[in-house]
């Protein structure tokens, strides 16, 4: 599927749908969404902002290099962290010249600030734990002084850093967008609402989609920090007791209310998840689920096989191939309900 | 769970005055201002209080740094609750006559006192939205409603942030995002002097006290969402 190469608006955007239970395929434009939905029916949204986490980097022989920041441990000091060679997103990042090894205790200047390389991941010597010798005062600063937002050589031009962020933005936890919510504006979230639909918040530090390291995408994707409100469990139980059905915007929804309720119960949860969802996996939350068009090959389509079986799902991506849609964070939606 | 504020033009002032009685009660407070000692110096303050505060340091004039106070202020506090927008600026002083003001520096006022607060409001309130609370104040002034020889460009731009809380508040009323536009009175603050230099400085209101006004007006429970308060009236 041909990638979108610049940010794009919601009158833009297509919407390719699947029905779950007959597989079959139809085309909407993203405007249509109140449409085809149900009073009653809950949109579950990701809150996270999306970090400037892309941030220049300066490695103990004084070579150039970039730090992808992943997750935080604590208050904005303590990050998880990828590092790549010197170069930019314009290169691919599989083609990217790999980084001097680093090892735990090196010194490094990132975004300007002194940092020190506390510990390496067993997955990737690559991957590795990040401490910033300032408060978190001048942590934060400086990566949203110095930092951009990471970016992959399907788009060209430097993306700004409200190009990335959703309408509803609370807090930085996304080290990429939560894309599938990026084109929904508060027109048409009124337009959701004014139909009866619910809107409810949780938030899930989405993390990185490839780094170009072989065995660290094989791990993808990482742990990342979530969190489900006391107000979230209620508004989805309130929705599933009036026979209405809870709609993922996005897969980092799916992942976090499908972990807040590993016990088999939704409950309010904070924390990390480990949590996989792939073929085979039963949502016990999540009916319908509004996302992006995204390679076949990815864990994102692995997460689909939850909700469509890989038949139905491969023939919706043939026809949106011949269709013309448009893939990747800031393509077309793709309503799976 | 405690409030999450962000008080921009904090360093002084109203602004400090509003920081640390905010964290008197409780509140995480972000505290704005372009890069000075003084904004640490009100931070220092308050943590030796016993209060949480933390610096951003930033113009709230500059679009670039919107989303840095926006991001870095949730980052360190987490989802804002409340945004008091009381950074302004009057232009160049001594204040000037309209046909005086160069049109770069009438910009530049509207930048600061009407165009920031509603990108840094942008940048925020749709996440209160979401949540279905939280409560957004616009600092105004008596310019906005009475025009004075000289202070044309301030008062423009304060006219204007008024009627921005008065929209705010019809769009964002039914999700449940208040917005309070206040009019703190003459205050003995440094911008005060700035602009009045003659002012007998005795006859002038605390900014601490008019500070306690607005945070009382802040906590009621309800306020007609979008009304404009004039809370002046002497120390």
């Amino acid at each position: 599927m041909r990638a979108a190469s610049a940010p794009r608006g919601r009158a833009e955007r297509r919407l390719l749908l699947l029905d779950r239970e007959s597989g079959a395929v139809g085309d909407a434009v993203l405007d249509d969404l109140p449409s085809l939905v149900r009073a009653g029916d809950l949109f579950v949204v990701n809150d996270a902002a999306t970090l400037p986490a892309s941030l220049p980097a300066r490695l103990p022989s004084g070579a150039a290099a970039e730090v992808r920041l992943v997750r935080a441990r604590d208050d904005g000091r303590r990050w998880q962290a990828v590092l790549l060679g010197a170069g930019d997103w314009r290169t691919p990042t599989e083609r990217r010249a790999p980084p001097e090894p680093l090892a735990a205790g090196d010194g490094l200047q990132v975004a300007g600030l002194a940092a020190t390389v506390t510990a390496l991941s067993r997955t990737s010597v690559r991957l590795f734990e990040l401490l910033f010798e300032s408060d978190a005062d001048a942590a934060w600063a400086a990566i949203y002084r110095h930092g951009r937002p990471i970016q992959y050589a399907h788009v060209p031009e430097p993306l700004a850093l409200w190009s990335v962020q959703t309408a509803y933005a609370a807090r930085p936890w996304a080290a990429e967008a939560p894309s599938a919510g990026v084109p929904l504006d508060w027109s048409l979230l009124s337009a959701l609402r004014a139909r009866g639909v619910g809107l409810a918040a949780i938030t899930e530090g989405a993390g990185l989609s490839s780094t170009g390291d072989p065995a660290i995408d094989a791990a993808l994707p990482l742990p990342e920090r979530f969190e489900v409100s006391a107000a979230a469990v209620r508004a989805v139980s309130a929705a599933k007791a009036a026979g209405g059905r809870v709609v993922a915007v996005g897969t980092s929804v799916v992942r976090a209310l499908e972990s807040a309720a590993a016990s088999g119960e939704l409950r309010a949860t904070s924390g990390e998840t480990d949590l996989v969802i792939g073929p085979g996996y039963r949502p016990r939350v999540v009916d319908g689920l509004f996302t992006g068009l995204h390679e076949p090959t990815a864990s994102h389509f692995a997460l689909l096989q939850a909700f469509a079986g890989r038949a139905q799902l491969e023939a919706a991506y043939a026809h949106a191939e011949r269709g013309g849609y448009l893939g990747h964070e800031f393509g077309d939606a793709n309503l799976i309900l | 769970m405690s409030l999450n504020a962000i008080v921009t033009g904090a360093s002084r002032g109203l602004g400090r005055a509003l920081a640390v009685e905010l964290a008197r009660t409780g509140a995480q407070v972000v505290l704005v201002a372009r890069e000075s000692e003084e904004l640490h110096a009100a931070v220092a303050e308050i943590r030796a209080a016993g209060g949480k505060a933390h610096a951003v340091a930033a113009d709230v004039g500059d679009k670039e740094a919107i989303h840095q106070i926006a991001g870095a202020a949730a980052g360190l506090v987490g989802p804002i609750d409340l945004l008091v927008h009381n950074a302004s600026t009057l232009g160049p002083t001594p204040l000037k006559l309209l046909l005086d003001t160069e049109c770069e520096d009438f910009e530049r006022v509207l930048q600061v006192n009407l165009v920031g607060p509603f990108r840094l409001s942008k940048a925020i309130a749709g996440g209160m939205a979401l949540r279905g609370r939280g409560t957004i104040v616009h600092v105004s002034s008596d310019a906005a409603t009475s025009a004075y020889p000289r202070w044309g460009a301030y008062g423009v731009s304060k006219a204007a942030l008024d009627h921005l809380g008065r929209s705010w508040a019809a769009e964002l009323g039914e999700l449940g995002v208040r917005v309070l536009v206040v009019d703190p009175g003459e205050m003995d603050t440094a911008m005060h002097a700035d602009a009045m230099p003659e002012a007998d400085r005795t006859t002038l209101a605390r900014p601490e006290a008019a500070a306690h006004r607005i945070l009382v007006r802040i906590f009621e429970p309800a306020f007609e969402n979008g009304a404009r308060v004039a809370i002046g009236g002497g120390s």
